[in-house]
């Protein structure tokens, strides 16, 4: 048996190899000495957890998660050093990566993937966490949606001092309110939608299976609702949004209304989903002792997180880019893009890696025909181009009207030609075509590198 | 014509994005001059022997099969009127394990099915997970598609399957074989959704409801280049990275 190496020796040595691997011009490099740590010592992990003197803090869901644990990193900022894995590497490589580049940080701030809370809660044993929702996302690689919600049970139930902030209007994830947490929710029908989309997922009573009434629809299956026949329903909010004003793809403001008190949240994000993630971060934050004060600015200076939500000027033209991942998260993004001005141009990106789901199906889940009626022309592309194409064919659109580009650059640049100087082109791509698309944005220098940012 | 189309519980069984099926059916139909007229048969339904030519049933998690298993035996006799009566049928995933007498779940439960294809299904412990290529040898067609399901689907001896496994799968990822068909009642675990990229198949259903409707027609093929794109590209994904054990 080999002598255990000292924490500190062994955490250079795998920080280094994250050097070595971003010198070799090899991506980010911000799992890999993670993984090397999780190889060589998985307890080391829980080891370098156990050091932030202020313990750590989790966030999960399946959509926002990126975007809600920035946020909380942003309030935070001026209070406390924080380590957090603000790159979106959210499994347990990448949890122990940011946990190896720490340094001086006081609390941990983590993102960590749905279905492995469990895995990552268990060596990290955060003091709060922020669940957000659950949607049917990537069934190929998480498996049914019940699976995760039993996961997200059994990661909760083995941290039974940590506060819980959950999100109320998801039945799933309401259900899981501890005495001593919090519950968050939006309270403000006027922005509700008139009827559950296609995609909603969790609409029958958890206990008795009858189809749920909803006084108000928010997001998909978010909402307040109540079984009619056995009567669960919503549990009572501690934190709500009030007064939402929409502003289309120029922002979002709410009257934040929590046990300390009240606040008018101005946000540089559109759309209600961000008002969801606004609401989870706060929720947190205060739950962490934050001011009020400080909530409200720090969620004002919040720009976008990394690939969600971008405009980047191109000469005299701009881009619009939206990740589109899930059948919930893409209608958010398609519904937001409506309100203000629906796109003429659009490229559309689907891939089919594993981080993309390699099931595509999902796509003919999305409510896209909002769409429709504006577009002048679809550039289809990724690596699924010809069946993203047909699911707008199929959809209504006249298919001399949808250009099949598989390659991502080619069809970026078809974009850039049909957008009329002075216009936007609207670029929505699922994740791994993001990646390759801010890849060749920064190439040709109009957009930093998210390691270069990070570091 | 118009084809009389009843979509089975389609708030419960959805999640593969049946919608895509429907909408194909929809649109290949109105390219005919033909006419889709979709009504949903949902719990407690009736199910309306003679006046539908195509029934179609999607796929659910686990949680929703189990609420409509029991509605889904209560309509059993009606569902076998019809299919002997020669309406066509097409199933998907959860909805294909339906049609078969029983699914057995991995504590040993029983869902009751309503055994109109001969075959059962028993839960394995591996969910069988990827893309898949079939041939079929009885239409000289291939189907490719993606299959996510935990259960092992064994045909009846004498039973016809739907195709022989190229790649993935399949019913069982054992018998090299995938779905099964009876009369003009198919069932299978691909989706994709299975129609957009398999424009043969969706084509063959429809004649198969106007021959219930009393049209005997062959359709003429429309330009499918994007429909065949995605099939090739499908079909290539089911040989590099079909799933097996």
């Amino acid at each position: 048996m080999r002598p255990p190496l000292p924490l500190a020796v062994e955490a250079a040595v795998v920080r280094a190899a994250g050097s070595l691997s971003r010198l070799a011009g090899r991506g980010g490099g911000t799992t890999l000495p993670g993984k090397l740590l999780w190889k060589l010592d998985p307890a080391a992990i829980d080891a370098l957890a156990a050091r932030l003197p202020q313990g750590s803090v989790a966030v999960s869901a399946t959509n926002g998660k990126t975007t809600t644990a920035a946020m909380v990193a942003e309030v935070l900022r001026p209070r406390v050093r924080v380590a957090h894995n603000d790159s979106g590497a959210n499994l347990v490589s990448g949890v122990a990566s940011a946990l190896l580049h720490a340094g001086e940080a006081e609390l941990g701030l983590f993102e960590i993937d749905e279905g492995a809370l469990p895995e990552v809660t268990r060596r990290i044993r955060p003091k709060a966490l922020l669940l957000g929702n659950l949607f049917r996302d990537q069934l190929d690689r998480y498996g049914e949606l019940e699976l995760v919600a039993g996961r997200w049970r059994a990661a909760v139930a083995a941290l039974p001092h940590a506060q819980l902030v959950v999100n109320g209007d998801d039945p799933q994830v309401g259900a899981l309110a501890r005495p001593g947490g919090r519950v968050f929710g939006l309270d403000d029908p006027r922005v509700a939608r008139p009827a559950l989309q296609h995609a909603a997922d969790s609409k029958y009573c958890l206990r008795c299976g009858t189809p749920y009434e909803y006084a108000a629809a928010y997001v998909g299956h978010l909402g307040d609702y109540r079984c009619p026949k056995c009567g669960h329903a919503r549990p009572p909010l501690d934190v709500t949004a009030r007064d939402i004003d929409l502003r289309a793809l120029d922002g979002a403001s709410f009257t934040l209304a929590a046990p300390e008190g009240e606040a008018r949240i101005e946000l540089r994000l559109p759309g209600l989903y961000n008002v969801y993630n606004a609401l989870g971060a706060a929720s947190l934050a205060l739950t962490l002792g934050i001011g009020l004060d400080d909530v409200r600015d720090g969620l004002g200076r919040f720009s976008a997180a990394f690939g969600r939500f971008e405009r980047i000027a191109i000469d005299d033209r701009r881009v619009l880019m939206l990740l589109i991942k899930n059948p919930a998260g893409a209608n958010e993004a398609i519904r937001t893009l409506v309100e203000g001005a629906a796109p003429r141009v659009a490229v559309i990106a689907l891939n089919d890696a594993i981080a993309d789901g390699r099931d595509v199906s999902w796509i003919w889940d999305v409510d896209f025909e909002p769409l429709l009626a504006g577009l002048d022309r679809l550039v289809a592309t990724g690596s699924r181009a010809a069946e993203l194409a047909l699911r707008f064919a199929y959809g209504g659109l006249e298919r001399d009207r949808i250009e099949v580009v598989p390659s991502l650059d080619a069809a970026f640049d078809r974009g850039l030609e049909l957008t009329p100087a002075g216009g936007e082109l609207t670029v929505l791509p699922t994740y791994t075509a993001m990646l390759a698309l801010r890849r060749t944005l920064a190439s040709r220098g109009h957009v930093t590198n998210y390691w270069e940012r990070a570091a | 014509m118009r084809i009389r189309v009843g979509h089975l519980y389609p708030d419960y069984l959805n999640i593969y994005a049946d919608r895509g099926n429907i909408a194909v059916f929809s649109a290949r139909a109105r390219a005919r001059g033909d006419e889709l007229d979709v009504r949903a048969i949902g719990m407690g339904d009736a199910v309306p022997v003679g006046e539908i030519d195509l029934f179609y049933v999607g796929g659910g998690q686990d949680r929703e099969q189990a609420l409509v298993a029991h509605d889904l035996a209560a309509k059993s006799e009606p569902l076998r009127e019809a299919i002997e009566e020669g309406s066509a049928f097409l199933a998907v995933c959860g909805g294909y394990q339906l049609l078969g007498r029983f699914y057995r779940d991995v504590a040993g439960a029983e869902l009751p099915g309503i055994g109109l294809l001969p075959l059962h299904t028993i839960a394995g412990e591996r969910r069988m997970i990827g893309d898949v290529l079939l041939e079929c040898t009885w239409a000289g067609e291939t189907l490719a598609g993606f299959e996510n399901h935990a259960g092992r689907t064994i045909l009846d001896d004498g039973a016809e399957p739907l195709g022989r496994v190229l790649s993935g799968f399949g019913n069982d990822g054992h018998s090299g074989f995938e779905g099964c068909r009876y009369k003009r009642a198919y069932g299978t675990y691909l989706h994709g959704p299975l129609l957009p990229r398999n424009p043969w198949f969706a084509d063959r259903l429809l004649e198969d409801a106007l021959a219930h409707a009393g049209v005997e027609e062959r359709f003429e093929p429309l330009p499918d280049e994007l429909e065949h794109e995605a099939h090739t590209v499908s079909a290539a994904r089911a040989r590099s990275r079909g799933g097996k054990f």
